[in-house]
C-alpha cells in the first residue's frame, strides 16, 4: 500500500515537472515570437550592422530558438536569471529584495483568507438555502464579478478618502513602527484578502456541499447525529482533498490580485517590477518574473493534490 | 415573480426577475456599444470644461475627466471597446477550445492525451501573467488584444467542452451511434453537441466576464487599449490621479464594468428553465 | 396491546425542479406492533422507502411532511423539534440502508460507525459498546468478527457490509429497524446468508422491523405483514401467508402474477432448418494493457464457446462479476476481443466493431440494460427511430414517417409519442423505443444486454411478452443476458451459467431443467420463492458455499 501511495506521489511530481516544463518553453517562446531583432531594438535604429551582428553573437541570438531555449533553462536551473536589458543588472539582484516583500504579502494575505474562507465556505454549505447562506453567495459572486482595481480603488476611497483612516499609499521603506506597518500593509492585505477569499468561499462551500449530499452523511443524521457532528466529523474528512484543491486554485486568483495590488498602492515586490518591465520591454526580467510565479502557483496546486492523495482513505 | 404559461404541450419557460433584470442591462450596453457615435453627447477627443476631474453636472452629467473631457461621451465609447474586443474574443476562444475538446473526447486515444496535456499546462498559467508576458512581447493593438484574449481563454473552454464531452461519450446512446456505423462528425454534431449546448453558453458568459476583466485589469495597467482609444478600464488608469479627490472620473468607468459583469453572472444563474414535469 | 408505531393520514409533498409541489404520499394510515415484521411493498415511486424514512421524522432534500401523524413509542414525530428527534433517531429506530457501500463513510473504520450510535446517544462506555458490536458480528455471522471492525468499508465485500450495517442498526437495542431493501444491490447466492442473519438477529432481539422491498419472494421470508402501495397509497393489507395465498386487490395479483412460471413454448421458427445464426469459439475478452501473449491483463471472459440456431433464444446468466455482460459486448464488437472466432450467418465477423461491414452492423443489434442512458435525451422519439431508417435503408420523407409510426405500433406505442423526447416517458415505454431502434434495423440477431433488469416486475414481464410476439412475427434470435433465472426461463431454449469469466454448463431446459454443475444447482437454487417457508427449509452444501459464494 505504501508503495503505491508514493508511486501516485511520484506520478503527480513528475507530471508537475512535465507541466512546468511546457509553461517555461510557452513563456520563452512567446517572448521569443518579438517582431523585430532584440539586438536591433536594444541598440537603436541608428547602430551599425556590424554592432548588431557582434551583439547578435553575444546574446547567442544567431542560434536556433531551441538551443536558446535550452541555454535559458539550464541557466535558469542554476539560479542564472539572465542580465536585464534596460539597466544591464543581473535580474537575481533586481528581483531579491522584492521577491521577499511580495511574499510576505502574500503570506500575511493567505493567514488571514484560509481561515475565514474556511469558515464562510463551510458554514455556508452547511446553512445551504438560509439567508445567511444567501448573502455570502452573492456577496461573492459580488466580488467574483468585479475587477480587482474597483476593490482596491474602493477600498482607498472608504478608508483613506472618506474615512481616512489609512495613507491611500504606502511605502514599505518607510515603515520604522509596527503602527506604520500595520498602516501600509492594511490596504493591499484587504483587498487581496477580498479578491482570494471570495473565489475560495466559492469552492470551498462547493466541495462540502459535494460531500454532505452522500448517503453517509444521511445515514450519520439517521444515527441521531447533530447537524454539526455530521458535517464535522462525517463530511468534512471526506472534504480535505477537494477543499485543499479549492484552496489552491483560489490562490491562483493571489497571483492576478498581487500584480493589480502592487501597482496600485507602488508596493516595492516583483509583481511590480514586472509591469515595469513590460512597460521597458526587459524580457530577461519579464521572463524571470512569470517562471517564479508559474513555479510558486505549481508548487501549491502539487501540494494540494499530494495533500488530496494522503487524504484518500482508499490508498492509505 | 415568474412568468409561465403552464398547462400547454409545448415546454413551457420560467424566468426570474432577476435574469430580466440581468439581459436588460446586457442589452442596454450592447445598444450603447452599438450606437456609440451617433449618441455621444460630445466628440470624445474634445476637451469641454477647464476644470479637470470636474463634478457631475447638467452640463456633464459624469463630470469630466483629467484633461476636462467629457466622461460620458468617453464611457459611451469606452463601452464599444470593453464590448467589442471581449465578444470577439469569446467567441473565437469558445468556438475553438469546445471544437478541440468535443473532437479530443471523441477521438480520444494519443490526440486527447497530447493536447490535454499540452492544454493543460497552459491553463495552468495565471492569466494576468500570460497577459503581461504578451503584451510585452507582441505590444497591445487592439487585433493583438483580441488574438491574447481568445488564446489565453482558449485552454479553459477546450477543458470545459472536453469533460462535458467525455461525460455524454460514455452514455449508451452513443455505443449505439457507433455500432451502428456512425463517423465522427455526426457523432460530435448530433450526438454530443445538443445535450451539451446549453452548459457551453453559459460557460460562453463566463468567460465573457474573465475577458472583460482581464482586459479591463491590463487597460487599468496601462498595458491594454492604448490612446487615442480607451475601454473602460483604460479610462480608470487615465483618471486614477482623481482617486484622492473621488472623482467620478475614476468610479464611473469601475461601476460600468460592473454593472456589465455582474449582469452576465445574474443571467447565468438565472437562466429562463423549461419546465419539466411530466403531466402527473 | 398498544402499537408501536401509529401513521395516521400522513402526507409528504415533493417539490419538482420547476418548484411546483407534488403530492407523492397520499394519506396513509399504518400500525406495526410490537416485535412485529411489516413489509412495504411496492414498486419505483410507490412512496414506500419515503414512508420507512417518515418514520425517524425524517424527508429527503426536495420533499417535506405536509399532514398526518407519526406516533413512535408515544411521540409524535411530526410535532418534534429537530434535536428531539435525534433523540429518537439510532436509539429508539434505526436504519439499514439500501446500499451500505454508499452509507458507510469510506474515511472511518467500521467499528467506529458501528458504535457511532452509543456515542452520540451516551449510552455505554467504549469498550463494552465495541465488545457488543462484536458480538452482533458473531451473531450476523460474519467471519472474523473481532478483527473485521477495523477494517476501512473499502476493504470489506458488499455482503458483509450490509450485514455490517445492520450491526449497526441494532446496537442501540432499538425498538425498531427500518430495512430498505437492503439485499437488493447482492447476487441471489449472496442475498441467502444475508436474509438469514438478519431473520436471526430480529428474533433474536426482538425488534419490530419496517422492511422495504419490492421483491414479495424476499418479504415473503421474513414478514409478519404485507402492506402493498402503489403511487403513494396502500392497495392492500393483510397478513403474509393471506397475502400470497389469497389476494384480493388486482394490483396484488398481477405482482403475484409475476412469479408464475412461464413456458418458453415450442420455437415457432422450424428447427428443420439448423443451420447456427452465430457461433463463437475460443473468445477471449478482457481490460487492461495487452501482456506478452497478446492477451488482456484482465481476462473477464475466458474462452467462451456457443453457438445459436435461427430463430431460438440463448439465455447467458450468471452473477455479478461473471463476465456475461463483458460477452455480450465482445460479440457486439464493442470491446474487440482478444481471441477467438465470430461467425454471423456463415460469415466472419471482424473482432472490432469498426472492421464489420454496414451490413453486417445492421444484422447484429444491442439493446442495453439502462434506457436512460441509451437514449439520447435531446432527440425527439420520431429522430431516434428515424436514424437507423435512414443509415441502413436510406428512408426518407413519408415512407420513413411511415415506417417510424408501424415500429412505434410493433412495440404497443401510441404514435403520438413521436414528437416527445425521452425524458417524457416511463421507464417500460423508453425501454420499447430502445427495442423499436433495434427492430428498425431489420436485424436477424438481438443482444439484450439485462434488458428488464431496471424495470419494475409487472413492466418487465409485459416487456418479456413483446419479444417473444416480436420473434413470431419476424424469425428474430435472441441472446439475452441477465442475472435474473426467472426472465430467462422464460424466453430461452439454451441457458448458458457464466462463472468467473468461464462457461460452467449449458443447459437446454426443453430436454432437462436439472442442471448438473454443482454452482449451476447453487445458483437455480438461490432464487426466492413465494413460499414463506422456503428460506428456512432451504439446505445448501456448505463446502459449495465457500467455494462459489463470495458476498
Amino acid at each position: 500500500m505504501r508503495t503505491y501511495v508514493l508511486g501516485l506521489i511520484a506520478n503527480r511530481l513528475g507530471s508537475s515537472a512535465l507541466t512546468l516544463l511546457i509553461v517555461s518553453f510557452a513563456v520563452f517562446f512567446a517572448t521569443a515570437m518579438l517582431p523585430g531583432d532584440t539586438a536591433t531594438i536594444l541598440l537603436g535604429q541608428a547602430a551599425t550592422p556590424e554592432a548588431v551582428a557582434g551583439l547578435r553573437a553575444a546574446m547567442h541570438l544567431d542560434e536556433p530558438a531551441f538551443l536558446r531555449f535550452a541555454r535559458w533553462l539550464v541557466g535558469l536551473l542554476h539560479g542564472d536569471l539572465g542580465t536585464s536589458y534596460v539597466n544591464n543588472v543581473p535580474v537575481a539582484d533586481l528581483i531579491g529584495t522584492r521577491f521577499v516583500n511580495t511574499m510576505r504579502l502574500a503570506g500575511i494575505t493567505t493567514f488571514f483568507a484560509v481561515p475565514l474562507s474556511l469558515a464562510l465556505g463551510i458554514t455556508a454549505a452547511m446553512f445551504r438555502g438560509s439567508v445567511y447562506d444567501r448573502v455570502v453567495t452573492v456577496l461573492t459572486i459580488g466580488i467574483i464579478s468585479v475587477p480587482e482595481f474597483m476593490i482596491a480603488t474602493s477600498a482607498v476611497l472608504l478608508f483613506s478618502v472618506y474615512l481616512k483612516w489609512l495613507p491611500a499609499l504606502s511605502f514599505a521603506s518607510d515603515a520604522t513602527s509596527f503602527a506604520q506597518v500595520l498602516k501600509i500593509y492594511a490596504m493591499p492585505v484587504i483587498t487581496l484578502t477580498f479578491v482570494v477569499s471570495a473565489q475560495m468561499i466559492r469552492m470551498t462551500r462547493a466541495a462540502v456541499i459535494d460531500t454532505i449530499n452522500t448517503p453517509y452523511v444521511e445515514a450519520a443524521i439517521l444515527k441521531g447525529a447533530s447537524r454539526w457532528r455530521a458535517v464535522l466529523l462525517h463530511a468534512l474528512p471526506n472534504a480535505v482533498g477537494p477543499i485543499a484543491n479549492a484552496i489552491a486554485l483560489s490562490l491562483s486568483y493571489l497571483v492576478g490580485g498581487v500584480i493589480i495590488v502592487e501597482t496600485i498602492f507602488n508596493y516595492p515586490g516583483i509583481a511590480k517590477l514586472m509591469v515595469d518591465g513590460v512597460s521597458t520591454r526587459d524580457l530577461p526580467l519579464i521572463q524571470s518574473c512569470a517562471i517564479i510565479f508559474c513555479v510558486g502557483y505549481l508548487t501549491l496546486i502539487t501540494f494540494a493534490d499530494i495533500v488530496a492523495i494522503l487524504a484518500n482513505p482508499r490508498v492509505r | 415573480m415568474t412568468t409561465s404559461t403552464a398547462l400547454s404541450r409545448r415546454p413551457s419557460y420560467r424566468f426570474s426577475w432577476v435574469g430580466m433584470i440581468g439581459l436588460s442591462i446586457i442589452l442596454f450596453w450592447a445598444l450603447v456599444a452599438l450606437l456609440a457615435p451617433h449618441i455621444v453627447p460630445y466628440p470624445v477627443g474634445e476637451i469641454i470644461d477647464e476644470d479637470y476631474f470636474g463634478p457631475m453636472s447638467g452640463k456633464l452629467l459624469l463630470g469630466s475627466d483629467y484633461l476636462g473631457r467629457d466622461m460620458l461621451s468617453r464611457i459611451i465609447m469606452g463601452a464599444r471597446y470593453t464590448v467589442g474586443i471581449s465578444l470577439a474574443a469569446v467567441c473565437l476562444a469558445c468556438f475553438s477550445g469546445a471544437a478541440l475538446g468535443m473532437a479530443a473526447a471523441v477521438i480520444g486515444g494519443w490526440f486527447d492525451t497530447v493536447l490535454s496535456r499540452l492544454l493543460d499546462a497552459l491553463n495552468s498559467i495565471p492569466s494576468k501573467l500570460s497577459g503581461l508576458v504578451i503584451a510585452a512581447a507582441v505590444g497591445s493593438s487592439l487585433g493583438v488584444l483580441v488574438v491574447m484574449l481568445a488564446v489565453i481563454y482558449t485552454p479553459g473552454a477546450y477543458r470545459f467542452a472536453r469533460s462535458l464531452a467525455v461525460n455524454v461519450n460514455t452514455m449508451d446512446y452513443i455505443t449505439v451511434a457507433r455500432t451502428r456505423g456512425e463517423g465522427i462528425s455526426y457523432i460530435v454534431f448530433s450526438e454530443i453537441l445538443p445535450n451539451i449546448i446549453g452548459p457551453l453558453l453559459a460557460d460562453f458568459g463566463i468567460r465573457f466576464v474573465f475577458i472583460v476583466l482581464l482586459l479591463s485589469g491590463l487597460s487599468f495597467l496601462g498595458l491594454g487599449v492604448q490612446p487615442p482609444y480607451a475601454d473602460w478600464g483604460a479610462l480608470v488608469h487615465e483618471n486614477i490621479g482623481g482617486l484622492p479627490f473621488g472623482a467620478p472620473a475614476v468610479i464611473v468607468p469601475s461601476l460600468a464594468i460592473a454593472s456589465l459583469t455582474i449582469s452576465v453572472n445574474l443571467l447565468i444563474d438565472n437562466l429562463p428553465k423549461k419546465i419539466r414535469d411530466r403531466s402527473a | 396491546m398498544e402499537n408501536l408505531v401509529e401513521i395516521r393520514n400522513l402526507k409528504v409533498e415533493a417539490t419538482t425542479d420547476a418548484g411546483r409541489r407534488l403530492e407523492i404520499i397520499k394519506g396513509i394510515d399504518l400500525d406495526i406492533a410490537p416485535g412485529e415484521i411489516v413489509a412495504l411493498i411496492g414498486e419505483s415511486g410507490s412512496g414506500k422507502t419515503t414512508i420507512a424514512l417518515t418514520i425517524m421524522g425524517y424527508a429527503r432534500p426536495g420533499c417535506r411532511i405536509s399532514g398526518g401523524s407519526i406516533t413512535v413509542a408515544g411521540k409524535n414525530m411530526v410535532a418534534l423539534g429537530e434535536r428531539q428527534r435525534a433523540q429518537v433517531r439510532g436509539l429508539e429506530v434505526s436504519y439499514v440502508p439500501q446500499s451500505a457501500a454508499a452509507a458507510f463513510n469510506p474515511s472511518k473504520r467500521i467499528i467506529d460507525q458501528v458504535v457511532e450510535v452509543t456515542r452520540i446517544h451516551r449510552l455505554m462506555p467504549l469498550a463494552q459498546a465495541r465488545e457488543k458490536a462484536i458480538s452482533l458480528f458473531r451473531a450476523l455471522s460474519l467471519p472474523d468478527p473481532e478483527g473485521i471492525g477495523y477494517r476501512y468499508p473499502h476493504q470489506v465485500s458488499g455482503g458483509q457490509l450490509q450485514r455490517l450495517a445492520a450491526a449497526m442498526a441494532l446496537i442501540a437495542d432499538p425498538k425498531l429497524v427500518i430495512f430498505d431493501e437492503p439485499t437488493t444491490a447482492l447476487d441471489v447466492t449472496t442475498q441467502i446468508e444475508v436474509l438469514r442473519a438478519f431473520k436471526a438477529v430480529m428474533k433474536k432481539s426482538g425488534s419490530a422491523g419496517v422492511y422495504v422491498s419490492h421483491d414479495l419472494a424476499v418479504v415473503a421470508q421474513i414478514a409478519d405483514r404485507i402492506v402493498v402501495l402503489r403511487g403513494g397509497e396502500v392497495q392492500e393489507v393483510g397478513n403474509t401467508a393471506d397475502i400470497l395465498s389469497n389476494a384480493r386487490h388486482p394490483y396484488t395479483r398481477e405482482l403475484l402474477s409475476a412469479f408464475e412460471p412461464k413456458a418458453r413454448g415450442a420455437s415457432v421458427v422450424a428447427v428443420a432448418e439448423s443451420r447456427p445464426l452465430l457461433q463463437v469459439s475460443g473468445l477471449i475478452a478482457g481490460y487492461g494493457p495487452t501482456q506478452a501473449d497478446g492477451l488482456p491483463l484482465v481476462r473477464a471472459v475466458q474462452e467462451a464457446s456457443l453457438s445459436l440456431e435461427r430463430g431460438r433464444n440463448l439465455g447467458i446468466i450468471g452473477e455479478s462479476g461473471c463476465g456475461k455482460s463483458t460477452l455480450a459486448r465482445s460479440i457486439a464488437g464493442i470491446l474487440p476481443a482478444s481471441a477467438g472466432k465470430l461467425t454471423l450467418d456463415g460469415r466472419e465477423l471482424a473482432r472490432s466493431a469498426r472492421q464489420r461491414s454496414r451490413e453486417q452492423l445492421r444484422e447484429l443489434q444491442i439493446v442495453f440494460q439502462h434506457a436512460d442512458t441509451s437514449l439520447n435525451p435531446a432527440k425527439s422519439i420520431e429522430e431516434i427511430l428515424g436514424r437507423p431508417l435512414k443509415f441502413y435503408h436510406g428512408m426518407k420523407g413519408k415512407a420513413r414517417d411511415a415506417r417510424i409510426d408501424e415500429l412505434l405500433d410493433m412495440v404497443r406505442l401510441p404514435k403520438s409519442l413521436r414528437s416527445r423526447t425521452p425524458a417524457e416517458l416511463s421507464g417500460g415505454q423508453k425501454q420499447r423505443v430502445n427495442f423499436a431502434r433495434a427492430l428498425a434495423a431489420e436485424p436477424k440477431l438481438i443482444v439484450c444486454d439485462e434488458i428488464t433488469s431496471a424495470l419494475d416486475t409487472v413492466v418487465a414481464a409485459a416487456v418479456i411478452d413483446l419479444l417473444k410476439e416480436m420473434q413470431r412475427e419476424l424469425a428474430l434470435s435472441y441472446i439475452f443476458i441477465s442475472h435474473d433465472l426467472s426472465v430467462v426461463e422464460a424466453i430461452c431454449d439454451e441457458i448458458v451459467v457464466m462463472y468467473n469469466g468461464r462457461k460452467v454448463e449449458e443447459i437446454t431446459p426443453a430436454r432437462s431443467k436439472v442442471p448438473q454443475h454443482p454452482y449451476s444447482q447453487l445458483l437455480f437454487s438461490s432464487v426466492p420463492k413465494l413460499d414463506p417457508g422456503w428460506l428456512d427449509s432451504l439446505e445448501r452444501d456448505p463446502e459449495l458455499v465457500k467455494t462459489y459464494v463470495h458476498g
